[in-house]
């Protein structure tokens, strides 16, 4: 059941990235994104991260896609012409993919333990809302006062940078 | 049907193959909004590795780690896309080719 989920999932998630990387319409490269990034938030559940993968859907698939769609739209980005494929670039890809399905393995061999299966049942441990709520506001309560200020700055930022110089 | 448990390597290796094709469209695209949609990938591929972490350890510290990448993910796009409406309006393209001003 839990490889089920696992192999299904991962096919999922890695075939509609590849998608995303390698089609030419932005509103389908969003979909596709959306997409992974659901189903990303299904795999936090097998995981048991709940709290982690509400928060996926909500912040990612919600509201960052809908910045995303919006300036896509508010653009009028049309499809990429087609140009010839840069081969240096995509054979530096190709030996960095080899280098990382090679490479995986071996760092796996190297601390025996992570071969152990991650259980889904019995001594599982699942993370919720109260778990990391008791956490963050804790012993990650100054970055999260800093996460508040981040995040008023940006919105700061955004506003500024978007604003219409009013002299012209 | 498929031999084998599901391990901790499994995981890693999902998050590796997440952050080569995320690279893949950073370093091949040339739409701005692509380019920043693979950046979301690579941030959601560290994601993934951590909140496996977090379940191999059985502690919750890399789950608040996520939480915080989740949320300057968010910042960071917000910039990004005012930056890029910001470069639109003076140049109408979002082609990567077409901001070679700061080349070196």
């Amino acid at each position: 059941m839990e490889q089920i989920f696992f192999w299904s999932l991962a096919a999922g998630i890695l075939a509609a990235s590849i998608a995303m990387v390698t089609l030419r319409n932005p509103v389908t490269n969003a979909v596709c994104l959306v997409v992974a990034l659901v189903l990303q938030a299904a795999l936090f559940v097998t995981l048991g991260a709940t709290f982690l993968a509400a928060v996926q859907v909500i912040v990612y698939a919600g509201a960052v896609m809908v910045l995303f769609l919006f300036v896509i739209m508010l653009l009028d980005v049309k499809a990429e012409a087609r140009r010839p494929i840069p081969w240096p670039k995509v054979g530096a890809v190709v030996l960095g993919a080899v280098a990382v399905v090679l490479g995986i393995p071996r760092l796996v061999a190297a601390f025996p333990s992570a071969r152990e299966p991650l259980r889904w049942s019995g001594q599982a441990v699942s993370f919720g809302a109260k778990d990391l709520g008791m956490l963050l506001f804790s012993s990650y309560a100054p970055l999260f006062l800093a996460t508040g200020v981040l995040l008023l700055v940006a919105t700061i930022g955004v506003v500024v940078l978007c604003r219409r110089d009013p002299s012209s | 049907m498929i031999p084998g448990e599901i391990t901790l390597g499994h995981y890693l290796a999902l998050s590796g193959l997440l952050f080569l094709v995320g690279l893949t469209g950073v370093l091949l695209r040339r739409s701005l909004l692509i380019v920043m949609m693979s950046l979301e990938l690579l941030l959601n591929a560290a994601n993934l590795a951590l909140v496996a972490a977090s379940r191999f350890k059985g502690i919750p510290d890399p789950q608040v780690a996520v939480f915080f990448v989740i949320t300057v993910a968010a910042a960071e796009v917000a910039v990004g896309l005012a930056i890029l409406v910001a470069i639109f309006r003076l140049k109408k393209t979002t082609s990567a080719e077409d901001f070679a001003a700061l080349k070196f």
